[in-house]
C-alpha cells in the first residue's frame, strides 16, 4: 500500500528535479500520442527537442526560439508574482492583446512622423494598455469582491473582439484593399521593433526581457516586495497582521502582470508580427502560465522554462512540416508537460512510503 | 434596419437552444463545487466532449450514441483532475487551467479530420396537437429531446441534494472535509465520483454544441462556454433551479445579440460579440458585491485540498 507522508520541509532537491521529471514524462506519453496517431515517436519527439535547437535546419530555428520565449518569458514574469501570492491573473492573453492594439493605435495616431519618439509612445502607451486592462479585475475584486480568474478570462474574449473590430474599423490600413489588417509597422522605420543581429531573432523585447529577468530576481529575493508577495502566500493570515495589504497587493500583481503582457504585445506586433491582424496572438498569455509553473515561479527557473516551451513551439512547426500533423498536437504537449508537473509536484512536499498490508 | 424582423416566438425558441450547453456544464459543475471540488477545467472537458460526441456521432450515425460518447469522454477526462487533486494534492486551480489546455489541444488534435462534416440530425419533439399550437408551440413543444433532459438533469440535481441522504452526505463533505471524513464518509470517494459527473454534464454540453447548436466541428468553437458556466454557478449562489435563470439569461443575451448582428443595426458586429462576455462579468460582479451572502452560499470547503493525516 502506498502512502503520502507529509515532510516537514519542502524538499529543495525535488523542486529543482521534478521540472525535469515532468519532461521526460511529457516526452514518453508524447511518444505514445504519436505512435498512435501512426507517426514514429522517436523521429517525432526529435523533431520538437531537438532539431530546432541542434538540427540540420536549426540555424534558422534558433532565431525563432528567441522570438518565442521572449513573450512567454516577459508573460509568465509577470504572473509570477500573483500565482506566488494567490492572484490567479488568467488573462494575460488578453492584456497582450490590448497592449498590441493600444501601442499600435499611439503609433498609428502619429503616422507618418519618422521622430525617434515615436516608438517609445507606443511602448508606453502599450504597458499602460495591458496595465488598465488588467486593473479591470484588480478593481472588480477589491472593490467587488467579483473572482478575478474568471474576469480577467472573460476579458481576454472581450479584448480578442476589440482586435477584430479596431482592424476592421479604425484601425485598418487605408491603403491596404480592404484587408483586416493595420499598417505594416516593419516598413515604417520610427514605429519597427527589427531583428537586431540577422539570423538571431534578437529584437528590443529579448534584451528587455533578459534585464526583466535580473530585475525580478532582485525583486523577489532581496526586496521586501517579494517577501511581502511570498508571505501572502503562504500565510495570508500572517501577512495581515505583518502589514502586508492584500488590497493593494491584488491591484499590483495584477497590474504588474498586465503591464508586462502589454509591453511584450506591443513588441510582438511592432516586431515578429508586423501588423495588427486577428492572428496576432498566438496564445502567449496562454502558455505563459505553464511557463510560469514549470520554472517554479522563480525567474531564472522562468527563463529555463520560456526557452524549453519556445523549443517545442518551434518544434511544433517543424513537425507540422514534416508530418503534417496539426498545429494543435503541441498544445497538447504543453498541457501534458502542466499536468505531469503538477502530478509529480506531490513528491516536493510529500515523502511516498511503500508498506505491506495495513 | 428592420427590428420587425426580429421574431420575438423564434427568439424565445432559440434562446433555449443556445442555453442548453451552457446550462448542462454548469449544472455539473454545481455537482462538483457542492462536493467542495472547484474544477476551473469545464472549458477543456465541454471542447473534448464536443470532439468526442462529434466523432461518434459521425462514425455511428446516431446522435445518442455522440451524447454518451461524449459524457464518457469528457468523464475520463476529469478523471485525470480528480487524480491530480485528490490523490496527488495537486492545486485546483492550477489543474482546473491544465486540464483546459490539455482538452483544448487534445480535441483540436483529434477534430481536425473532421471540420467540415454535418453531423446526423438529433429528431425534435413531435408531439399532435402540442407542437402545432401557435406561439407555445414552437416556444415549448417543438424542440430536442437534450433541451428537456437538460431541464429533467437540473430537477434531478436539485432533488438529489435537498432529499436523499447521499445528497446530504456530497453537501457534508463540500462544507467541512475533516468532520465528513470524522464521520466515516469517503471524502476522496466521493468528491471523484462529483467531478466525473462534472465532466459528464461538460461533455453533453459540449456534444450539444456540436451536434444541436452549431452544428459542426470548429476548432475552439466552446468559445469561452464552459468559463460562462462557471460564473453561472456563482450566479446561481450554487442553487439548481438558478442555474437554470443564469442559462437561460445567457442564452438571450446571445441570442439578441445575433439577432441584432443580422437585423443590421449600426454596430459593428465584433463590438455586439463581446455582450455575453461582458454581461458575464457584470453578473459576476453583481452577485459577489455582498460579501457576507456571497461566502453564505458557497460551500466551504471549495478549493481546498483534503489529505486525512489519520
Amino acid at each position: 500500500m502506498i502512502r503520502l507522508e507529509p515532510r516537514t520541509e519542502p524538499s529543495r532537491a525535488m523542486i529543482a528535479l521534478t521540472p525535469i521529471l515532468a519532461v521526460l514524462a511529457t516526452m514518453i506519453a508524447g511518444g505514445f500520442l504519436f505512435s498512435a496517431l501512426g507517426k514514429n515517436p522517436i523521429e517525432a519527439i526529435r523533431m520538437i527537442f531537438w532539431d530546432p535547437v541542434l538540427g540540420e535546419h536549426a540555424f534558422y530555428y534558433r532565431g525563432q526560439i528567441l522570438v518565442k520565449a521572449a513573450p512567454l518569458i516577459m508573460i509568465a514574469l509577470g504572473l509570477s508574482f500573483g500565482f506566488r501570492a494567490g492572484i490567479w491573473n488568467i488573462g494575460a492573453e488578453g492584456q497582450f492583446i490590448m497592449g498590441g492594439v493600444i501601442g499600435a493605435a499611439a503609433g498609428l495616431a502619429l503616422y507618418p512622423s519618422e521622430s525617434i519618439f515615436v516608438f517609445p509612445i507606443m511602448l508606453i502607451a502599450g504597458t499602460l494598455g495591458g496595465l488598465l486592462w488588467a486593473l479591470i479585475p484588480a478593481y472588480l475584486k477589491i472593490k467587488f469582491n467579483a473572482n478575478e480568474i474568471l474576469v480577467s478570462l472573460m476579458l481576454v474574449y472581450v479584448a480578442f473582439n476589440f482586435l477584430a473590430g479596431m482592424v476592421t474599423g479604425p484601425l485598418r490600413d487605408p491603403d491596404g484593399f480592404n484587408f483586416p489588417e493595420s499598417r505594416s509597422f516593419q516598413q515604417w522605420d520610427a514605429a519597427s521593433n527589427p531583428e537586431l543581429i540577422a539570423g538571431s531573432g534578437i529584437h528590443w523585447g529579448v534584451l528587455v526581457t533578459m534585464g526583466l529577468v535580473i530585475v525580478a530576481y532582485i525583486l523577489l529575493t532581496r526586496h521586501i516586495f517579494g517577501f511581502h508577495i511570498r508571505l501572502a502566500g503562504q500565510s495570508p493570515r500572517a501577512a495581515k497582521f505583518g502589514g502586508v495589504n492584500p488590497n493593494k497587493m491584488v491591484a499590483i500583481c495584477l497590474g504588474l502582470s498586465g503591464a508586462l503582457a502589454g509591453m511584450a504585445g506591443l513588441y510582438e506586433v511592432t516586431g515578429p508580427a508586423g501588423k495588427l491582424t486577428t492572428t496576432f496572438p498566438l496564445g502567449y498569455g496562454f502558455t505563459a502560465i505553464i511557463v510560469a509553473f514549470l520554472g517554479r515561479l522563480h525567474p531564472i527557473g522562468i527563463l529555463l522554462a520560456g526557452l524549453l516551451l519556445a523549443v517545442t513551439y518551434v518544434g511544433g512547426d517543424v513537425i507540422q512540416a514534416n508530418l503534417s500533423l496539426p498545429k494543435a498536437s503541441i498544445q497538447v504537449f504543453q498541457g501534458m508537460l502542466l499536468f505531469f508537473l503538477l502530478a509529480v509536484d506531490v513528491l516536493v512536499h510529500f515523502r511516498i512510503r511503500f508498506k505491506r498490508g495495513l | 434596419m428592420d427590428f420587425s424582423a426580429i421574431s420575438v416566438v423564434s427568439l424565445l425558441a432559440t434562446l433555449m437552444v443556445a442555453a442548453t450547453p451552457i446550462l448542462l456544464a454548469a449544472i455539473g459543475e454545481l455537482v462538483t463545487e457542492k462536493s467542495g471540488v472547484l474544477n476551473l477545467g469545464v472549458e477543456g472537458m465541454m471542447i473534448f466532449g464536443a470532439i468526442c460526441g462529434f466523432i461518434a456521432a459521425v462514425e455511428t450515425g446516431s446522435p445518442l450514441i455522440g451524447f454518451i460518447a461524449a459524457a464518457a469522454g469528457s468523464a475520463a477526462l476529469s478523471f485525470l483532475f480528480a487524480i491530480l487533486t485528490q490523490y496527488l494534492l495537486a492545486n485546483q486551480v492550477a489543474s482546473g487551467l491544465a486540464l483546459t489546455l490539455f482538452g483544448l489541444g487534445l480535441a483540436a488534435l483529434l477534430g481536425h479530420q473532421y471540420t467540415g462534416i454535418k453531423p446526423p440530425s438529433s429528431p425534435k419533439l413531435d408531439l399532435p396537437i402540442l407542437s402545432d399550437l401557435p406561439v407555445v408551440g414552437p416556444i415549448l413543444f417543438n424542440h430536442d429531446y437534450m433541451i428537456y433532459f437538460s431541464i429533467l438533469l437540473v430537477a434531478g440535481v436539485w432533488y438529489f441534494l435537498k432529499f436523499t441522504r447521499k445528497g446530504l452526505v456530497l453537501r457534508a463533505v463540500g462544507e467541512n472535509h475533516d468532520a465528513a471524513h470524522a464521520l466515516g464518509y469517503k471524502v476522496i470517494r466521493i468528491r471523484i465520483l462529483a467531478i466525473m459527473f462534472g465532466g459528464a454534464c461538460a461533455g453533453l454540453g459540449g456534444a450539444y454544441l456540436s451536434l444541436i447548436r452549431v452544428p459542426q466541428w470548429t476548432e475552439g468553437m466552446t468559445a469561452g462556454a464552459g468559463w460562462i458556466a462557471l460564473a453561472i454557478v456563482v450566479f446561481a449562489s450554487w442553487k439548481p433551479w438558478r442555474i437554470i435563470l443564469g442559462a437561460y439569461l445567457f442564452g438571450g443575451v446571445t441570442i439578441l445579440q445575433l439577432n441584432l448582428q443580422a437585423v443590421g443595426v449600426d454596430i459593428p458586429v465584433s463590438y455586439l460579440s463581446m455582450a455575453p462576455y461582458l454581461v458575464t462579468i457584470i453578473v459576476l460582479v453583481i452577485m459577489s458585491a455582498d460579501r457576507k451572502r456571497a461566502s453564505l452560499n458557497a460551500p466551504a470547503s471549495l478549493g481546498r485540498i483534503f489529505h486525512a493525516s489519520n
